[in-house]
């Protein structure tokens, strides 16, 4: 069961990845990466880390891909008059480079875990509570200063995405 | 009968691979963009994956926890990320009307 619910994500997964990198619509790429997302959120379940999937589906595939959406709306780039496309020759060693990048990482994968079981999940290795308190004792200083950050990307977004004309100019009173 | 744990790392290593392929090839910002968040996922997925082997390996499960949190705190930064990335594309695009990476060359020596 758990062998055929990891196949069918990881399959699933994959190829909307590739159709994230391949369609030339960003409203689709988006869309799928939306598939791969969830897909991923599933396996995340498998791993023994619900909270970790739904913090994937809450906040990658509904609030990030929103927003990507909602730019790419914005900007109308399929109108974009100048757009250019990679060369053959770029193609084939983006591909190459990718393709040896990823062999190279799966035989170390390889030689690392290949004869490693794990255990079956216990509800105890799941609970939540242990996550969350591991998060509010240890984890707190990293927690805050991830409020933090969030704040100061909010201001940044909100400071670059405005227009020149509408910037208080510094001799104004 | 579980899954080997690695399987779940091969799936990361190709999804990170068809990131970069896709990270090298497209010319569309935005594009290039969602490429690298396919990329930062596949992160995720083995930080998930090797906090699970980890906590196997040393019977501890408060080291498997670890693992999750660090992904915790990636996908919070890769939403601050986002927002100022994709604001930083909307001021390109007021300024050149094009997102092509191709054009966005005025800082090449």
């Amino acid at each position: 069961m758990e062998i055929a619910v990891f196949a069918l994500f990881a399959f699933l997964a994959v190829i909307s990845a590739i159709v994230v990198v391949s369609h030339r619509n960003p409203v689709y790429a988006v869309m799928s990466l939306v598939i791969t997302l969830i897909s991923l959120a599933v396996l995340f379940v498998l791993l023994g880390a619900p909270f970790i999937a739904a913090i994937q589906v809450l906040v990658y595939a509904g609030a990030i891909l929103v927003l990507f959406l909602f730019v790419i709306m914005l900007l109308n780039v399929e109108e974009d008059a100048q757009r250019t496309r990679s060369g053959i020759f770029q193609k084939v060693t983006a591909l190459i480079s990718a393709a040896l990048f990823t062999g190279i990482l799966a035989g170390l994968f390889w030689r690392d875990t290949a004869s490693q079981e794990v255990a079956p999940l216990t509800s105890q290795s799941i609970s939540l509570e242990s996550l969350a308190h591991r998060l509010f004792a240890a984890y707190l200083l990293p927690f805050e200063m991830i409020g933090l950050l969030l704040l100061a990307a909010v201001v940044a977004a909100t400071v670059l995405a405005k227009p020149y004309s509408s910037r208080p100019r510094a001799e104004d009173p | 009968m579980t899954v080997s744990i690695f399987w779940y790392l091969l799936l990361a290593a190709i999804l990170f691979g068809i990131g970069t392929a896709g990270a090298l090839t497209r010319r569309n910002g935005i594009a290039i963009f969602l490429s690298i968040e396919l990329m930062l996922s596949s992160v995720n997925l083995a930080l998930v994956a090797y906090s699970r082997l980890i906590g196997e390996r040393l019977g501890d499960l408060q080291a498997a926890l670890t693992g999750q949190l660090l992904v915790f705190f990636v996908i919070a930064v890769a939403a601050a990320e986002a927002a100022v990335g994709l604001a930083l594309f909307i001021a390109v695009f007021r300024n050149r009307r094009t997102i092509d990476v191709n054009h966005l060359n005025i800082m090449r020596w």
